[in-house]
């Protein structure tokens, strides 16, 4: 909401300078966006008078000027206006002006050849417009050398202000005037009309058919006016808060919506045939707007029609056809009131924004409507003539009679203020709240706040133009003693897994939770996808984290990065909820080419394997009672990728070198390894019985250290034989790991060379060979039933 | 008799034992002197036929001279071999400046560290974390917030929407703050309430200083006696204990949240160094946080008592918490996964935020 200084001084009798009304707009809650005065940027520029004009001689299209800044000399300047000639007056800036307009400042300089010594401005260079047509033309009577930002009354700073959508009152100069005023700026003046005589009968029915869309609708018609341009003083006004001025009788509705947030509509009545009324729209109905754009209607659309048809969006956009020209003698001025919800919804189906809708939606007030008519028919008359007609009111305007009771303590216990009783009623009193006191406080709400409908309201109202700042801290009430832990499980795993991933070398990333939907077709596809994407790239919420995190990764490599390992912490997105997750992806050079190890490496499945299992150590997953199991997403390749899981139904991760086409669907080079790991699929953590571990009693015989080479097919998992020889003796065997896979010579053809040391503890006393040798074959035996032999 | 001892002269003896050249002549000084048929062991052996005195006269000065040339020759023995080991090392000397092998430099996203230091700070204030869904209905993020179907602010939020299912009565759609979980924690929590809701929020946004998806941290407090200075103490508090810095200064202003009454903006303080805005200090304002008195409509949306419980909520994006103390100036680097970015602006592993140890790492 724009609004100059003048203008406010129109509603409130002030002495405060700019400086203080500003910084107290934004102390009582209407901050301010910007202060600008067009007379401090245009300070250098001065009037002057063209003396001579002479064709440029090396150039058609350029003059070279002479002219009279006032400062004696004549001034020569060259000038590619066509407007240009001997005797005008215009806008001079000399060197050193800055051009706002332009964006340059101007120096001495030869333009083809002929010294220019300053600039003959046009509008749009002032930026008071957008006309570039010609240099700016002033009247004979224009004073040479006068500043002509004084001399066009340019010195009126524009303050912007930022008006909370509860705020509909301060969408209007009266109602910001009256904020100033309860917060101690200065006298809001009153509202001043002078009754107006109508001199005939309101020739047209107005008639409402929509009572909910349009409970109260006010017309008047005023006959023989001529609707010229406005005044230079309104015109001035309505372009210094960015309005273009149109006619007399457009900028009066302008005029009167912004100094008092009310709208209005003038309606050309040659236009209208038969009965104005205010009803639902036809289903289908359309209407070409004042903005040029047609609209097609809805039966729960409130609109104003005749007989002919639609005229009026109603509260949001007049239509073309019965807008007022420069022809129109006789008009229709409607002040309705229509219902904010209604106005809003309408808004946003049409997705067309409008002041007028900007106000309706926020509720106008009620209470207005013939201020509202009398205020623009008093205009309307002044600006173009004519007479006016009786006012006709049909239906009733939703005026509440709203009251609140208040307990002045509330300003302290709530607001956390102690402010004087008489004070807290002054305030009120001046916002033009009605205030009963009492032990309990009965205050009645001014028809023009809306918003206001309880006690903490009320609270809001006398702490803001009190002053928030006055409002002391208070500490909180402290428990005794330090302070407790309350991270949730959920956040003292994420914390884990995230801190063990990086300390082992990867980077945390965070992509978007919305990916393109074929990204997510090979987990499934999204059951969650948007209505209304801001592109076809996030429009699904991802099922997985990977497609953001290659997409980073292919982003990496087109920068150049060699070795790529990015994590991320965040939520699949699942039919049934959000669970949470930790992947990465490894890509490029597991190690670069170095003098130690030569060639650089690439990544390999077990890469991803042995970060998974860190990473859900770090979890505390029991990963020794993992198993590997196939059956891992489509997006890896499906011999070399696997889900680590606890029984065959519940997967903790899945890990694997990435399948081609997933490779080709992100753009990227193998191989990729990637994991997933399922956060929310951890076995929960039993209640642990405090902090005491069990007591430490290490084995007091040292343990007995076996190797074996089995044949195995090669279609046998190293998994099944680790299995197996673990199972040969519970008792005994304390570990055991594989240390050698070999095919090749040596190893018959479809088989292959499994390696493996067994950990034997013995318990009260050492083995005895008999008994080492009983042990060997029961492993053996194990072995055997999965197919292997011992190697010779 | 004269002393057979003075047969050997034990100047020149040790002298050639100091001087031999190498292991072999060191022994064969040995053999010559200590051998079975070296000189001292003959003379040893002489003390046999001696009288009682004569032995006891000769005894010690025999075993003396065996004990100075056993030792002569041990000390001579330990010099060979550390002169040997000397010269072999010699020859085994490699190149230490060759490089080693790089080493991963892992790294902890700013939004990740900025989350763990607020609930550092926060924990040290009595407050909790709570979540809540992302993917939320209309109730919880609009309505239950005193937010009504028409209203304006509903229109300002942005908000991307999920397809209408058939028959549901709430539409669903991607939470535009965090503010929900307010309502989660109500509806489910008895108060005294005290808790901080940190996590991704959407808004359908995306120029060079908004992006679709950012993140937000929630605080609620409902208890009874809860007024605007607690509210103020504790945003102060906080910024102080975030920044590290005692010269924060805070300026409330009157603005308006459907869920708060009264409600406020709060603008942080900063001053000018080097060119760069920094927190703290008055030279400037800088809006930083929405906040205000939790609505009664609020309260009473959540099944408790507006008379009985009031308290405050406030609202702030991490991202731009993370950008005024770390100094990014992109907020859309934040989820590009820029390599370099992140390991430009992340943290180690081991820079845990303890309030022991200083939030900011």
């Amino acid at each position: 909401m724009k609004f100059t200084l003048s203008w406010l001084k129109d509603h409130l009798d002030t002495e405060a300078s700019v400086q203080t009304i500003v910084d107290t707009l934004t102390a009582i809650g209407l901050e301010v966006e910007s202060v600008e005065n067009a007379a401090e940027k245009l300070a250098p520029f001065t009037i002057a008078k063209v003396l001579t004009a002479e064709r440029h001689p090396q150039a058609d299209k350029l003059q070279v000027l002479t002219v009279d800044t006032g400062s004696g000399d004549a001034i020569q300047v060259v000038c590619g206006a066509p407007n240009a000639r001997a005797g005008m007056k215009g806008v001079f800036g000399g060197p050193g002006a800055y051009v706002p307009g332009s964006d340059l400042t101007l120096k001495i300089s030869a333009i083809r050849g002929v010294e220019s010594r300053g600039m003959m401005c046009s509008v749009r260079e002032l930026q008071l417009g957008d006309e570039h047509d010609g240099i700016i033309s002033l009247p004979e009577d224009a004073p040479v050398g006068a500043r002509y930002a004084d001399w066009a009354g340019l010195d009126d700073p524009v303050i912007d202000v930022s008006v909370t959508p509860n705020r509909q009152d301060c969408m209007g100069v009266h109602g910001i005037a009256r904020d100033l005023a309860a917060a101690g700026l200065g006298t809001l003046k009153p509202i001043a009309i002078a009754p107006i005589a109508a001199s005939f009968a309101c020739p047209i029915e107005i008639r409402i058919d929509d009572p909910k869309g349009c409970p109260a609708f006010f017309g008047r018609v005023v006959r023989g006016v001529r609707n010229g341009s406005s005044p230079a003083w309104l015109q001035q006004r309505l372009k210094a808060v960015g309005q273009r001025p149109i006619s007399a009788l457009v900028d009066m509705t302008n005029y009167v919506m912004l100094s008092y947030g009310r709208p209005l509509h003038v309606y050309d009545l040659a236009a209208l045939k038969g009965a104005i009324v205010a009803r639902k729209a036809h289903d289908g109905e359309e209407v070409l707007a004042l903005n040029g754009k047609s609209y097609r209607l809805d039966a729960t659309m409130t609109v104003i029609a005749d007989d002919a048809g639609v005229h009026d969006i109603g509260g949001i956009m007049g239509g073309e056809h019965s807008g007022v020209t420069e022809t129109t003698t006789d008009i229709l001025i409607e002040c309705a009131y229509f219902d904010p919800e209604a106005i809003a919804r309408t808004g946003q189906k049409l997705t067309l924004t409008s002041d007028a809708r900007t106000r309706f939606e926020r509720g106008v007030d009620p209470a207005f409507l013939d201020t509202g008519i009398a205020l623009a028919t008093a205009m309307a008359l002044e600006l173009a003539g004519g007479e006016a007609s009786e006012i006709v009111r049909v239906g009733t305007p939703p005026v509440p009679s709203k009251t609140v009771t208040y307990r002045p303590e509330q300003a302290r216990t709530l607001g956390g203020l102690d402010v004087p009783e008489d004070r807290q009623q002054e305030i009120l009193s001046r916002l033009g709240f009605g205030v009963a006191t009492g032990e309990r406080w009965t205050i009645s709400v001014p028809s023009w706040r809306r918003d206001v409908d309880g006690a903490a309201d009320i609270v809001e109202e006398v702490i803001r133009i009190e002053g928030l700042e006055k409002v002391a801290s208070a500490p909180l009430p402290r428990a005794a003693g330090v302070a407790r832990p309350t991270a949730t499980a959920e956040q003292l795993l994420e914390r884990k897994v995230r801190r063990t991933a990086a300390a082992r070398g990867l980077n945390e990333a965070v992509t978007w939770s919305f990916i393109a939907e074929e990204e997510a077709a090979p987990f499934g596809g999204s059951p969650w996808v948007l209505a209304n994407p801001i592109s076809e790239e996030l429009k699904a919420m991802r099922p997985s984290l990977l497609p953001g995190l290659l997409a980073a990764a292919r982003r990496n490599i087109a920068r150049g990065a060699g070795s790529i390992r990015l994590f991320e912490i965040g939520r699949r997105y699942l039919a049934d909820g959000e669970r949470s997750t930790l992947a990465f992806v490894l890509a490029g050079d597991r190690a670069a080419r170095h003098w130690r190890t030569g060639k650089a490496q690439g990544f390999d499945a077990y890469d991803a394997k042995a970060e998974a299992l860190a990473i859900l150590a770090a979890a505390g997953a029991p990963v020794d009672n993992l198993q590997a199991l196939g059956g891992a997403a489509s997006v890896y390749h499906p011999g070399r990728s696997a889900r680590l899981s606890l029984g065959p139904k519940n997967a903790l991760a899945e890990f694997g070198e990435l399948h081609p086409s997933s490779l080709k669907a992100f753009d990227l080079q193998g191989p990729v390894v990637a994991a997933e790991i399922f956060l929310d699929a951890l076995p929960q953590k039993r209640g642990s019985s405090g902090h005491m571990r069990d007591a430490y009693r290490p084995p007091a015989l040292q343990a007995v250290k076996r190797d074996f080479a089995f044949l195995v097919p090669e279609a046998v998992q190293a998994e099944a034989l680790l299995r197996a020889v673990r199972g040969a003796d519970k008792q005994a065997i304390a570990g055991v790991s594989l240390f050698d896979l070999f095919t090749g010579q040596g190893v018959p053809e479809g088989e292959k060379s499994l390696a493996i040391e067994v950990t034997l503890q013995p318990s009260e006393k050492s083995f005895t060979d008999e008994e080492l040798k009983g042990i060997s074959e029961r492993i053996v035996a194990a072995a055997a039933k999965t197919g292997a032999r011992l190697r010779d | 008799m004269a002393s057979q001892t003075h047969e050997i002269d034990e100047t020149t003896l040790l002298a050639r034992i100091d001087a031999a050249p190498d292991m072999a002549a060191l022994e064969a000084e040995r053999v010559a002197a200590l051998g079975k048929q070296g000189t001292i062991t003959q003379l040893l052996k002489t003390m046999g036929q001696m009288s009682p005195e004569q032995r006891q006269a000769e005894g010690p000065r025999i075993h003396g001279l065996r004990e100075r040339v056993t030792t002569a020759i041990a000390d001579r023995k330990a010099a060979l071999e550390a002169a040997a080991l000397e010269r072999k090392l010699a020859t085994e000397t490699l190149d230490m400046t060759l490089p080693a092998e790089p080493r991963l430099q892992g790294s902890v996203h700013p939004v990740s560290q900025v989350m763990d230091e607020l609930a550092e700070i926060f924990a040290d204030l009595g407050f909790s974390v709570a979540t809540g869904p992302e993917i939320e209905d209309d109730w919880h993020n609009f309505t239950a917030l005193n937010i009504p179907e028409s209203h304006p602010a509903r229109a300002m939020h942005d908000t991307f929407y999920f397809p209408d299912e058939d028959g549901a009565e709430r539409k669903m759609l991607l939470r535009t703050h965090t503010s929900p979980v307010q309502i989660r924690t109500m509806v489910t929590q008895k108060p005294p309430i005290y808790i901080i809701a940190p996590g991704r929020t959407y808004r359908s946004d995306s120029d060079a200083t908004h992006t679709p998806m950012f993140h937000q941290v929630e605080g609620l407090v409902i208890d009874r006696g809860i007024h605007m200075g607690h509210l103020k103490w504790t945003l102060e508090t906080f910024l102080k204990a975030f920044f590290e810095r005692d010269d924060i200064v805070l300026r409330l202003r009157p603005s308006y949240f459907p869920f708060t009454e009264p409600g406020a903006e709060v603008d942080v303080g900063f001053s000018i160094e080097k060119g760069k805005r920094v927190i703290g200090g008055s030279e400037g304002w800088m809006e930083v946080l929405g906040s205000g008195m939790v609505h009664p409509k609020v309260i009473a949306a959540c099944g408790l008592d507006p008379d009985e419980w009031q308290g405050f909520a406030f609202g702030c994006g991490i991202d731009r918490l993370a950008m005024l103390k770390y100094g990014m100036d992109d907020l859309r680097a934040f989820f590009d996964g820029d390599l370099r970015w992140l390991k430009h602006y992340g943290f180690s592993a081991l820079d845990v935020p303890t309030l022991s140890g200083g939030v900011g790492a």
